[in-house]
């Protein structure tokens, strides 16, 4: 257990190196000279020179690339050319909104993948099992920039059941209007993950029916309730735990097509105005946020699979 | 279609999960059927690619010019089938020439893919060893890594061309298919029939173009089809962000990136069948491709071969 560990962190301190390297290097090694975006149409080649020393980037990239990361370490990402903010505030305006779209969305799935499965594993092929089959089926076919317009479009236009585009408040200056703002969001971003927990938790609720300590429980007398709740259910959890983190992973392109079409201030939001505004500090702080969240959530969900069921680590 | 899985390798001994799917076996386990709806999804993939390929040859106006002599964001009618858009242009004709922008990514993508990621996996399955090792640490390195986010980072200071972007996501799916190729390929790799060639003297690149491609295909075909869909859902994604090729040039991502500006009125205008026929024609599309990939997979998939 303690080796296996070992041996995943240090895939990944690797991965992240990897991710921090990649980062850097995007913006450095493709065209474009920073200087000259910074001075605009003021660029002569003098002030180019100097901003070029000012920013250390006549050093060689190794150089720069550790001055860089030793900065990043500081908690210091850099500023913003055209605001002039820091990154670091940007992402900490804009992260809370994401965590909040990723809780919510995750809230719902599970709200309704979980009932939907338990009560599909109960009759397998039969007619509730094969509807939510087909129907999570065509969730697989709506990503959010396919459903997400669809429904601003049906509950915010038409039917004004939920608020359009533009009108995000944040969490703490009011919490009703907050969630329903976040609602139809939520929705969109949901879709994707019911799909994976439905089937996950449905094939393995059937699979665990099937054996010997159900057929006792049942023989002891158990009502159908208690068994699924308190036999069936959490040995039967473990695979859809574990394809968590690879989901929640999958959200983020979700959650900046929904920031981006309901324009409400989150990391995608923020990051799809920088790549349009040439802003490459902003662009480069939010890519190694975003990837290094996601890596570390992926890691997060391995560390909880191998305390669930420990033979992973054995293998 | 049947002559292949006649070829497949059977009389594998059932473990006991295969044995508990048995309580999930169709009515008439012997009998395999694709069904009505797989060649429904076969017709219509068929349809948007005949489409895409001859739109030349058909009878539209030109995608990228408006007709001014029609109102703009204009109903479904019998001179424009599905309206016009808020710059006057067809959106039929749009939605076929945007077809391509789907296609090309995603077929060109999943084949770049397949060569990046295929080839080598099928030689380091095969030879096993420290290359093997290296490559398997590898993929896993390049599959943490959020491909939308480099997709990002990457189209925003390299540009938008369609090569591009098709290239970008093949390099990026490479790991995927390296890892599903290799899996396969190792659950050939020590074979009796694998053994028998060996004997007779056949070299490892013949073993694995005679012996094992031919039973790693259909597992590739199948998942192949699935990530083609992944990667049109991406590109579609990017294009939403307006990532992706650049405007006037139609793809269904776009189109309903320029209907949703529209949805709310914020412009003046409203147009809600250049959302409703995007994304129509993106979900039709999509569960196609979900539906071919994925009743080929359970019709080639020997270990789900019910008693």
């Amino acid at each position: 257990m303690g080796r296996y560990i070992a041996k995943r962190l240090a895939l990944l301190i690797v991965i992240i190196f990897f991710v921090s390297v990649a980062a850097f290097f995007l913006v450095h090694l493709l065209p474009g000279n920073p200087a000259v975006t910074i001075l605009g149409p003021n660029s002569t080649s003098q002030n180019v020179a100097i901003v070029n020393r000012e920013l250390g980037l006549n050093l060689p990239l190794w150089h720069q690339y550790f001055i860089w990361i030793g900065h990043v370490f500081q908690g210091n990402l850099g500023q913003s050319f055209t605001t002039h903010q820091t990154t670091t505030s940007i992402i900490s305006e804009s992260f809370p909104i994401d965590i909040e779209l990723i809780v919510f969305s995750q809230l719902i799935a599970f709200a309704l993948a979980f009932p939907m499965a338990m009560h599909a594993s109960r009759r397998p092929n039969r007619l509730f099992d094969q509807a939510s089959n087909s129907t999570t089926f065509a969730f697989l076919a709506l990503p959010p920039f396919v459903i997400a317009p669809v429904l601003v479009l049906i509950f915010a236009v038409h039917w004004h059941v939920f608020p359009g585009p533009a009108s995000y408040v944040p969490l703490t200056q009011n919490f009703w209007s907050n969630i329903h703002t976040m609602l139809l969001p939520s929705i969109v971003l949901a879709l994707g993950s019911i799909v994976v927990y439905f089937r996950l938790l449905r094939n393995d609720l059937i699979s665990t029916l099937q054996e010997d300590f159900i057929t006792m429980a049942r023989s002891k007398g158990l009502s159908d309730r208690r068994i699924m709740w308190r036999h069936a259910l959490r040995p039967s959890s473990i695979s859809l735990l574990a394809s968590a983190g690879v989901t929640i992973g999958g959200l983020i392109a979700g959650t900046f097509v929904v920031e981006l079409l309901l324009q409400m201030p989150g990391l995608g939001f923020q990051l799809i105005n920088s790549v349009n505004q040439d802003d490459y500090t902003v662009v480069q702080g939010i890519t190694l946020v975003v990837a290094v969240a996601i890596v570390l959530i992926n890691f997060f969900f391995d560390f909880i699979f191998t305390i669930v069921d420990p033979r992973i680590a054995r293998e | 279609m049947s002559s292949v899985s006649v070829t497949q390798p059977t009389g594998e001994a059932f473990s006991d999960i295969e044995v508990e799917l048995v309580a999930e076996a169709a009515a008439d386990p012997t009998k395999k059927r694709l069904g009505v709806f797989f060649w429904i999804c076969v017709g219509w993939i068929a349809l948007v690619v005949i489409l895409a390929v001859f739109a030349n040859l058909l009878p539209l106006p030109n995608p990228d010019i408006g007709n001014y002599s029609w109102p703009q964001n204009a109903g479904p009618s019998w001179g424009h089938l599905l309206g016009t858009d808020d710059l006057y242009r067809d959106i039929l004709s749009r939605l076929i020439y945007g077809a391509r922008v789907s296609l090309i990514v995603g077929f060109g993508g999943a084949f770049i893919g397949l060569i990046l990621g295929g080839i080598p996996a099928m030689f380091s399955a095969y030879r096993r060893g420290r290359v093997d090792t290296i490559l398997n640490t590898g993929s896993y390195v390049l599959l943490a890594f959020p491909a939308l986010i480099a997709l990002i980072a990457i189209v925003s200071f390299w540009g938008h061309a369609l090569w591009k972007i098709t290239l970008i996501i093949g390099v990026f799916g490479a790991p995927l298919i390296f890892r599903i190729v290799r899996a396969s390929t190792l659950s050939y790799a020590t074979r009796d029939f694998v053994l028998a060639a060996k004997a007779l003297g056949a070299s490892d690149s013949r073993i694995l173009a005679r012996e094992i491609l031919p039973n790693i295909m259909p597992t590739v075909i199948s998942f192949g089809l699935i990530a083609v869909a992944t990667i049109i859902v991406l590109e579609g994604t990017l294009a939403f962000l307006g990532l992706s090729v650049s405007p006037p040039t139609p793809s269904w991502g776009n189109m309903l990136y320029e209907g949703s500006q529209l949805l709310t009125g914020a412009k003046g205008q409203t147009n809600p069948w250049l959302v409703i026929f995007p994304a129509g024609a993106m979900f039709l599309l999509l569960i196609s491709l979900n539906v071919v990939g994925d009743k080929l997979r359970t019709y080639f998939d020997v270990t789900e071969l019910k008693l």
